[in-house]
């Protein structure tokens, strides 16, 4: 029981302090700060990476348990697998990017670094949780240094932004919280005393023994299903979405839809599919369904956005209707190509919103009729936005292509309809891509103030550099991420597919046999 | 009932035994708020209020270590003739009191610190406030350990009276605070005048007024009276005031506002604690057999107290009001800990107090400190842009604000858990489901006072926070260090909530 994961998330969180105690009258020591912190908690994360085994049998590795409130049966309990492992070290990965990429902030510095490396303890912890009382811990109090950023240092209306973003994601976590006190309450009950002298657990993997009636499987999945589809987000409850991201500070904005939206699709491969799989089963074909709406939808409102942060927010409810696709089509290749999605769509729409970044910088508006011409003043930044938009659209040879066209092949094999009409969303994503791409960059200059911008600087192009970078890498060689993955997406499945007596039988007959297996458990 | 039998023939009296050391809390709380009236009585003004700070907190902190010795003495029993319990719920809560008792004095002493522009808004008020203070926690503390009815009315006027007085004593917004005082004197003249008919009527049930003895007559007599439930109901309506439960709330935002705040702070805080403290000996033991009867109507109750609280409070302009309904909401989620009618919901009610005591006081604590030319800076619209200007004070209100809200690693989360839990085990879902529904309508007007505070420009002519001197710093040190330690470590007073819950004498 090594600390690893225990010295991830103290990093940040004492970094924090740290860049909060630094005097007002120093703002670059606080940057230097927190961006040292950041990188050595990447620096941390990879070297975890290491003492990772691909080949163990056993799901979780590097296990911190210890008893935390005894009365409450809560454990302070960590581990990852391989999915958790991937999502924090995207996490890790992009923290020293974004805090780099937001080094001309100028107010209230202190706050601002310090918050988001709060935010990165947060993060990790969710991914890393293996105690649901500390996974709610960690999913609840995330939201509060995301408020602050969101709410002090966004846009215009950053306030409606930020209270939105608090009350939807507050409420649909409450909601989880009276599932987890559920599955609590039966395994006091299932533990065998009676009474209150039988200790309840949230440890995850004791609470995958519980058995449970369906109807009681289907109203705890519903809690966990509201947490996670707000979190996602899952259409029609992505409204708060396009509001956050598009107000949020540069920094906010990655983080959120590159880290943040992953808890939401995380959360059902850890959470609400394995729990219950007999509910799981029976609402696959709904949820697949909204997966395929969000798509065609957020690709459709998407193509008509004016303002090109709200654009890219758009997308990644097309984006994450592919993972949830993937997710729930419950094959091996969808499953994984779903949750290399999730890597995929971080650095991509990542990539995306610090381009935008740098475009507001420049000329503080986003509307997309300001620009226009500017690949030919700012080559670089224009070519950064061409490779991230194109990794956004899927096309081969970058990252984005790989994940989506396994989730396409993984659900066309069971669900012809819904992987066919998911296919428009790959026509759709090229054209508000390239639509945008060409309002934008493209064409003369028309707007005289377009004129003299200058291109990247050279803390620009660091920070966006390994981003690109690794939208190459894992669009050429994608193997690594898909074995440290698939053994996560195969548990999944195995607790999708255990209980039905003949596999065989129900993937000929399609979803209504499997769901009637479902019920008869 | 020995005494009322002894008074027919006076040939039979005998003293009662009293065993003073398990009443040594109580009676020291008692000792020195009399003392403290010699002081005001004797001791040259200039001298008064130092005198007052440290005799009536050094007589706290003395009890708060009879209390530590009582509880490691763990020998629950009922005391003086059988009327007072001396068990582990009720030196919990005696021990919770008296913390807070300490915390609020230190909040009372503030006179204002060096950045105040005028210091004559510093003394808000007068010394006589020490003694009664100290008088109404001595009732509190009697309030949570009598197990006679007779007794527990004595108790209940005995921290009732000096609150009414407290509510009155401010010194500016004169016409506010005495318009409260008034309101609470009567409507409280009327919550006890429905104890006392509750009382007498289950007097009439039982022919006793001891908890154990009423609790004897529904195993001997049978539960189909309906004296017993005319009785029960309306020491219900007495007790469910002092709650601050929807119906019986009326009096609460008034009452809050027109207080002077560390009053209020003491009231939200030290006054919830006795009236649920009641509440739940009342329920548990003379309502013991009838547990079936009273849960619908405290379920429908808690539901009601939760609603109405989250969605009043949403539309306060003032700070003051907005806590006095949330703290109607708090009462409602604690009540869900009360209708579980087990002991796990016992000691989450414990907790809860314990934990949302100190959050309160803390909050109202800020409040004292935000100023400006007529006094304390009550409207919301005056605290715009305080995360500017103030940034800790700010800060350590909007920590108070999320616990409030019941957001992890807060106390408030802890406490909510502790409740909830207790009423899924008591088979109390649908109130959870009520529960976390109102928690998140009651998380908007929270954090709507952080967009105030942070997100906004500050006003023109906003308010100046008072730094505060070293008590009143001390005061909300301890409230947030509690806050924070109960989110974050709660597990050994957890631990020491159960022992006390498992304690309860019968």
């Amino acid at each position: 029981m090594s600390p690893w994961i225990s010295a991830l998330l103290v990093i940040p969180l004492v970094g924090a302090f740290g860049v909060a105690c630094t005097p007002r009258s120093k703002p670059d020591l606080a940057k230097e700060l927190a961006f040292v912190v950041s990188l050595v908690t990447f620096v941390a994360s990879i070297a975890m990476a290491f003492q990772y085994d691909t080949g163990a049998t056993e799901q979780f590795q590097l296990v911190e348990d210890h008893a935390w409130i005894a009365q409450f049966g809560v454990r302070y309990k960590v581990g990852v697998d391989g999915a958790a492992l991937a999502l924090i070290l995207l996490t890790t990965f992009l923290t020293p990017i974004v805090l780099l990429a937001s080094w001309r902030q100028e107010a209230k510095v202190k706050t601002y670094f310090a918050l988001f490396l709060v935010l990165e303890t947060g993060m990790i912890g969710v991914f890393a949780a293996l105690d649901l009382f500390l996974f709610y811990v960690f999913f609840e109090a995330m939201l509060v240094p995301m408020y602050f950023l969101i709410g002090v240092y966004g846009g215009e209306r950053r306030v409606y932004a930020a209270v939105k973003f608090f009350l939807y994601t507050l409420f649909a976590g409450l909601l989880m919280l009276v599932s987890i006190l559920g599955l609590y309450f039966m395994s006091r009950q299932q533990a065998g005393a009676i009474g209150a002298a039988a200790q309840g657990t949230f440890d995850y993997e004791k609470l995958l023994n519980l058995t449970m009636s369906s109807g009681t499987a289907k109203v705890l999945f519903l809690g966990f299903f509201i947490a996670f589809a707000v979190k996602v987000p899952v259409f029609p409850f992505h409204t708060w979405l396009p509001d956050a991201h598009t107000e949020a500070p540069t920094g906010g904005s990655v983080i959120l839809a590159a880290v943040m939206l992953k808890i939401g699709t995380f959360g059902f491969l850890r959470y609400a599919i394995p729990l219950f799989p007999s509910a799981a089963r029976y609402f696959a074909t709904t949820m697949m369904v909204l997966g395929v709406i969000g798509i065609i939808y957020g690709s459709l409102v998407a193509m008509v956005q004016k303002d090109v942060k709200r654009l890219v927010a758009y997308t990644s409810v097309a984006h994450l209707g592919f993972i949830v696709l993937g997710l729930f089509a419950f094959t091996m290749q969808s499953g994984s190509g779903g949750v290399l999605y999730m890597v995929n769509h971080g650095l991509s729409t990542g990539a995306l919103f610090l381009v935008i970044g740098f475009l507001y910088e420049r000329r503080h508006t986003r509307l997309i009729e300001e620009y226009g011409g500017i690949q030919s003043t700012a080559p670089l930044l224009a070519a950064s936005f061409l490779v991230a938009g194109l990794s956004s659209l899927a096309l081969p040879g970058l990252n984005g292509f790989v994940s989506e066209f396994l989730v396409l092949v993984g659900t066309f094999a069971r669900h012809r309809v819904l992987g066919v009409v998911a296919t428009f969303g790959i026509v759709l994503a090229a054209l508000y891509i390239l639509i945008a791409y060409q309002r934008t960059m493209t064409g003369p200059i028309t707007n005289e103030a377009n004129r003299d911008l200058p291109d990247l600087s050279l803390r620009e192009k660091v920070v966006i550099a390994p981003v690109l970078v690794a939208i190459l890498a894992l669009g050429v060689y994608p193997r690594p991420v898909l074995d440290l993955v698939a053994p996560s997406v195969d548990r999944m499945l195995e607790r999708v597919h255990t209980r039905e007596p003949a596999p065989s039988l129900a993937e000929e007959t399609g979803e209504d046999k499997s769901v009637q297996i479902g019920e008869q458990q | 009932m020995t005494a009322l039998l002894a008074l027919q023939d006076p040939e039979q009296i005998q003293t009662p035994t009293v065993e003073w050391f398990q009443l040594s809390p109580m009676l020291t709380v008692f000792a020195v708020a009399t003392l403290a009236v010699l002081v005001e009585a004797f001791v040259p003004a200039a001298f008064r209020r130092i005198a007052q700070v440290v005799l009536s907190v050094g007589g706290l902190l003395l009890a708060l270590v009879f209390v530590l010795r009582l509880w490691s003495a763990h020998a629950p029993k009922v005391v003086a003739d059988g009327v007072v319990a001396v068990d582990g719920p009720a030196l919990f809560m005696q021990g919770t009191l008296v913390a807070l008792a300490i915390a609020s004095l230190l909040l009372l002493a503030e006179r204002g610190g060096r950045t105040d522009p005028d210091r004559a808004v510093a003394r808000d008020l007068p010394t006589e406030a020490f003694p009664l203070v100290l008088l109404s926690v001595g009732g509190m503390m009697l309030f949570v350990s009598a197990t006679n009815l007779l007794l527990m009315f004595i108790a209940l006027e005995v921290l009732s009276l000096p609150l009414y007085l407290l509510t009155g004593l401010a010194r500016r917004r004169k016409v506010v605070s005495q318009e409260g005082a008034l309101k609470y004197f009567l409507l409280g003249a009327f919550s006890s005048a429905f104890f006392l008919y509750g009382v007498a009527l289950l007097y009439g049930y039982a022919g006793t007024t001891s908890f154990a003895g009423i609790h004897d007559a529904t195993t001997r007599v049978g539960t189909a009276e309906p004296l017993l439930y005319a009785g029960l109901a309306l020491l219900g309506v007495g007790l469910l005031f002092k709650v601050g439960a929807v119906p019986f709330h009326t009096w609460t935002p008034d009452v809050y506002q027109g207080a002077p705040t560390p009053i209020t702070a003491l009231m939200s805080a030290g006054t919830k604690v006795a009236a649920f403290g009641g509440l739940v000996r009342v329920l548990y033991v003379v309502g013991g057999e009838v547990v079936w009867d009273w849960r619908p109507a405290i379920w429908a109750v808690a539901i009601l107290t939760m609603v109405v609280g989250a969605v009043v409070a949403v539309t306060q302009q003032d700070v003051k009001r907005m806590l006095a309904y949330s703290s109607i909401a708090h009462a409602g989620f604690i009540l869900t800990g009360v209708a579980a009618a087990n002991t796990v919901g016992l000691r989450g009610v414990l907790f809860y107090l314990l934990a949302y005591g100190f959050t309160v006081l803390g909050a109202f604590g800020i409040v004292s400190l935000v100023r400006d030319e007529h006094g304390e800076a009550t409207h919301l619209s005056k605290w715009q842009g305080l995360g500017r200007r103030s940034p800790l004070v700010a800060g350590v209100f909007a920590f108070f604000l999320f616990a409030l809200a019941g957001i992890p690693l807060t106390s408030g989360f802890t406490a909510k858990f502790a409740v909830f839990e207790a009423a899924v085990e008591g088979r109390a879902t649908p109130l959870v489901v009520v529960g976390v529904i109102t928690s998140a309508v009651a998380a908007f007007f929270y954090a709507r006072v952080i967009v105030l505070m942070f997100f906004q420009e500050p006003a023109e002519d906003g308010p100046v926070v008072v730094l505060p001197n070293w008590p009143a710093a001390a005061a909300l040190g301890l409230a947030a260090t509690v806050t924070l330690l109960l989110g974050v470590v709660p597990g050994e007073m957890v631990r020491i909530a159960d022992v006390a819950s498992r304690g309860f004498i019968r």
